[in-house]
């Protein structure tokens, strides 16, 4: 049985029900111009968006943020995807979702929940998140989603401050009984842009990370799941960001607009369209945005004649965008790319200051 | 106890809540979702899979399908089990 990788229908779509959230991650992947609830969608409208999306062939439905939990309607919204016949994953801080809230999302039919979580230390973690107390709570939600036979997982975002812990967070994950815990490293898109020179680790860190990953799994092996996710500005070749661009996955924002991956709206001059104005199917198959990138032949050298071309497609546009200016050109984390150098200068940059948190 | 591959013949395997099989109109075949995953389950899979409701044993489930498919027995447990112990490793399956 394979890992489905090669649909050619979207099979995953984050919703991001709100920016609104009460953590301040110098790393939030929310763009930096966020979106005020005036201008959210409203139930009925994410019930139609659910409904478009199954039938365009996506399978999985991320209900995100922001923090999910700021919307009150979250389990008549959960309640629709279930309906529309959708897998449904809860990614959450961990704060602001009730006992009550967490309940009512399991009888509403949700599937799997994904908390975040700092650091294992607490005094770290709250000061990562911007929030005192915010690592008690998401613990206390994570035992209320074990008792209530949810599967967990828990996302530690690294970084320089948390990246020597990776081994006591697999620890915490087994005691609060995740049966995953997702190692991503910061990607430098939105806030973390802003911060990067205070999230960087070095290159021996994340060396040791990897090395400490790798014996984490065997250690662990039929008790946890470790997915990791590279940390690419140390890496040699680029990520197949979103598995290619309008290939697998969309991503609707607060007020309606989809873009191809949360990142997009960087781009500058990009069309996006908004489910207010046009079907899930429509904006699929012909809105501007989702064209702009599709496939491989956009590419210039050198891509063009690489034989990993099919594999990482250039890599990310975005990232692209954001250290050459041209969102065309090779992702310059491959270290075929004439930027790759800049990229080097950037990972080799730490300073240590006080966080620009992520606020409203 | 005989086992079945490391498998005990007594165990009664089930789908964790958070892990469906499910049918898709869409991609045109069945696919088991999980958390942050998803699998297409071909013919031999979704076979297995909707076997494994807690109610019916490994051995059971064997005997089920080599009478259903006028398999060897042999050859079908080793299919199932070979299934069932990557699915329970990464946490999908309960044994």
């Amino acid at each position: 049985m394979a890992e489905a990788k090669t649909l050619h229908k979207p099979i995953g779509l984050l919703a991001e029900l709100t920016h609104r959230c009460p953590l301040g991650c110098p790393y939030c992947s929310n763009p930096l111009a966020l979106e005020p609830r005036a201008d959210e969608l409203d139930t009925a409208t994410w019930m139609r968006v659910f409904k478009e999306a199954a039938a365009l062939g996506v399978l999985q439905v991320h209900l995100s943020g922001g923090e999910p939990g700021a919307r009150r309607d979250l389990p008549e919204i959960t309640a629709s995807a279930r309906e529309a016949g959708l897998y449904t994953n809860l990614i959450t801080s961990g704060v602001g979702i009730t006992t009550r809230t967490i309940r009512d999302l399991w009888e509403a039919g949700l599937d799997h929940v994904q908390i975040s979580i700092q650091d294992s230390d607490a005094v770290s973690a709250d000061r990562i998140a911007g929030y005192r107390g915010a690592f008690a709570r998401k613990c206390a939600l994570a035992a209320e989603v074990k008792r209530l036979g949810l599967p967990l997982t828990v996302n530690l975002v690294a970084h320089r401050a948390n990246i020597e812990r990776i081994g006591a967070m697999v620890e915490l994950a087994l005691e609060l009984k995740a049966s995953r815990i997702e190692i991503a490293h910061v990607q430098y898109y939105g806030w973390a842009v802003k911060n990067r020179a205070q999230l960087m680790p070095t290159a021996d860190q994340v060396r040791r990370a990897a090395t400490e990953v790798e014996e984490l799994r065997q250690r662990h092996h039929g008790k946890i799941v470790i997915d990791a996710v590279v940390p690419d500005y140390h890496a040699r070749f680029p990520k197949p960001c979103v598995g290619g661009w309008g290939r697998r996955s969309l991503n609707v924002t607060p007020s309606g607009k989809v873009l191809p991956c949360h990142a997009a709206e960087v781009i500058p001059g990009l069309e996006f369209w908004n489910v207010r104005d046009h079907s899930l199917a429509e904006i699929w198959t012909a809105s501007p945005a989702f064209n702009a990138f599709r496939g491989t032949d956009f590419l210039p050298e050198p891509c063009a004649s690489c034989e990993r071309r099919e594999i990482d497609f250039g890599g990310c546009r975005c990232q692209a965008f954001l250290i050459t200016g041209d969102a065309r050109a090779t992702d310059p984390v491959c270290h075929f790319s004439p930027a790759h150098r800049e990229i080097e200068a950037l990972a080799a940059v730490q300073q240590d200051r006080p966080y620009d948190y992520r606020r409203m | 106890m005989t086992g079945l591959g490391d498998i005990a013949s007594d165990a009664r395997p089930r789908l964790p809540r958070g892990v469906r099989l499910t049918h898709s109109e869409a991609h045109g075949g069945w696919v088991l979702l999980a958390p942050e995953r998803i699998f297409k389950a071909d013919a031999i899979a979704h076979e297995i899979l909707r076997r494994c409701t807690g109610q019916a044993s490994l051995a059971e489930i064997v005997d089920d399908l080599a009478k259903t498919f006028n398999a060897p027995r042999e050859r079908i447990s080793a299919d199932v089990t070979a299934l069932l112990r990557g699915l329970a490793d990464k946490q999908l399956l309960e044994l």
